[in-house]
């Protein structure tokens, strides 16, 4: 057989999707039980009282648990942030967004979440920005129950200050 | 550290986007046998093989040391698998040096690789997980906010990372293994390049390779039976710290700092600067050569980009200390032999084996590789002298 004219098949595409079971453990199965409940919730280092947010139920630095539950509120303060534009195949989100990372009054550690209703080219280390939940009917046990994050009009916060402010936003 | 120990083989694969022409198996064997080869030695002059990989989800395939003891000569023989992300090239090569410092084995040949065409590794690094939400940002997403808080401390001029960019490319233009061949990349056409996470650009990140890199480390009784020059360990550390605690500075983890200390106290360094002739640093994003420098010590905090504006890290404008001059990570990118790279890249240099990216009488150099989230450090110290 004459095999001089015909493309080499030397590799397949094979996508898989893998589906997991999630043990939460104590502290992330009530931060996910309040977050079902709308709340976003942290937990107090009981050696240096930081708070943190999503909890694992320990404080690495300290190397002791943390059990005291935090509410949180719905603000939160740009720690840094990025504009991602690289076209990701099968990513739901759009390109451009704004992948920032958020500290909530009241924590001292950020998360990662999206920042939407903005103007790009304007967002900024220290910008104020507030939480908009899913409709109520939506919530799961889940961090993305927080559709994104939105701009306040309220004064930036100093780059020294941010992750010290508390729950009520003011300083420490 | 006990035994001493010298890197007496140096083997490498061509870095390409797609190496089509060779399985994963076939990949670490021709690996292993340039450094064979390099060392006048056969399969069965070696005791142990010590063998490191990024995660198995890369390519999909568990625990893949397994199935590579036939390529690599290991049947019958102990052999050790490394994993801590993206430092493992750093961290396999300090664990194959330990078991010949320990007195364990006399000649130890550890090999890293990684198979990107064969692989997501954006994918691959995008669990979903139900405490955080799925962004899909992959490792770009996660660092260039970090860059963007280096810049903001450091003042730096906008456009240093473009000059690293540019730097890096260069002397991978020197380094025929080099995944990229960009010898006439500009200023320009880095600063032109698609903005892919801000402040972070095509041109500014590094390629996704397929390559494996192996060395053949020995202990001192053995090393005159090679015929090169050996490359003698004057000291390795290795350093970790959590993703995430509250007051982590992202930008200078302590990890790194402790990790230099440790390396540079074991092998009498004072002024990293003044007394290395030169250095393989991993820079998967152009913006960690200034934060590194200070990270390493190599200029004060907030100081770094200074040494990278004034030319002091490029080969071609004559720099007192070259980083990466095999090209770096942004030059070829096989995830898992990155960190390897460099710490062979740096071995190379003292034993006045680097070719057209030489650094004229280089006797001194510093290896680093890091992984994770910036949380897991290792680093050596390789020089021309035995101590
Ligand atoms: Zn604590």
């Amino acid at each position: 057989m004459d095999n001089k004219n015909k493309e080499v098949i030397d590799a397949i595409e094979a996508p898989i999707y893998l589906k997991y079971k999630f043990t939460a453990g104590l502290a992330p199965a009530r931060f996910l039980s309040q977050l079902k409940q709308g709340v976003l919730t942290g937990q107090r280092c009981p050696k240096c009282d930081n708070v943190y947010v999503p909890p694992r139920g320990s404080c690495p630095a300290c190397g002791v648990a943390t059990e005291e539950e935090v509410v949180l509120g719905d603000k939160a303060t740009v720690q840094s942030f990025t504009i991602v534009s690289i076209p990701i195949p099968g990513n739901p989100i759009q390109p451009p967004y704004i992948v920032a990372n958020l500290v909530p009054d009241g924590a001292n550690i950020s998360f990662i979440h999206l920042m939407s209703e903005c103007v790009n080219e304007e967002v900024r280390i220290g910008q104020r920005v507030t939480a908009i939940w899913k409709p109520r009917e939506e919530w799961d046990f889940a961090m993305d129950n927080i559709r994104y994050f939105k701009p306040l009009d309220e004064p930036d916060v100093p780059a020294e200050l941010i992750g010290h402010l508390s729950v009520n936003g003011t300083e420490n | 550290m006990g035994e001493l120990a010298a890197v007496v083989g140096i083997g490498q694969t061509k870095y390409a986007s797609r190496r089509g022409d060779v399985s994963i198996a076939g990949l670490v064997r021709e690996a292993a046998q340039n450094a064979l080869e390099d060392a006048d030695l056969s399969f069965k002059d070696i005791d142990a093989v010590v063998i490191g990989k990024a995660p198995d989800m890369f390519e999909g395939i568990v625990m893949p040391e397994i199935y590579l003891t036939d390529a690599l000569g290991a049947n019958g023989k102990p052999m050790l698998r490394v994993h801590t992300a993206g430092s493992v090239g750093g961290s396999t090569a300090l664990v194959a040096a330990s078991h010949v410092q320990s007195g364990t084995f006399k000649r130890v040949l550890t090999v890293t690789f990684e198979k990107q065409s064969e692989s997501n590794a954006m994918w691959a690094l995008s669990t979903p997980q139900p405490f955080s939400v799925h962004l899909n940002a992959g490792a770009g997403g996660y660092f260039a906010p970090i860059i963007r808080e280096y810049i903001r401390r450091s003042n730096a001029p906008s456009d240093i990372g473009i000059k690293v960019a540019v730097k890096d490319r260069l002397h991978g233009a020197r380094n025929p293994l080099s995944h990229l061949n960009l010898p006439n990349i500009s200023h320009q056409e880095v600063e032109d390049s698609m903005m892919l996470w801000d402040p972070i650009r095509f041109l500014e990140a590094c390629p996704s390779s397929d390559g494996a890199c192996a060395m053949i480390i020995a202990n001192k009784d053995l090393v005159s039976e090679s015929p090169k020059p050996p490359a003698w360990i004057l000291g390795g550390a290795m350093r970790s710290e959590p993703t995430i605690y509250a007051g982590r500075d992202e930008v200078n983890p302590r990890a790194g700092r402790d990790c230099a200390k440790d390396v540079y106290a074991q092998a009498g360094i004072s002024d990293p600067r003044r007394q290395f002739d030169c250095a393989e640093i991993y820079v998967p994003f152009s913006w960690y050569e200034p934060m590194w420098l200070e990270n390493l010590g190599f200029a004060d905090q907030g100081e770094g980009w200074r040494l990278t504006l004034d030319g002091a890290t490029s080969l071609d404008e004559g720099g007192d200390i070259p980083w990466n001059c095999s090209g770096g990570v942004l030059s070829s990118n096989p995830i898992g032999a990155s960190g390897m790279i460099r710490f062979a890249e740096a071995a190379r240099q003292v034993r006045g084996d680097a070719d057209q990216h030489q650094v004229k009488d280089a006797r001194l150099a510093l290896g680093h590789a890091y992984g994770g989230g910036a949380q897991f450090f290792s680093m050596w110290v390789v020089g021309a002298n035995k101590p």
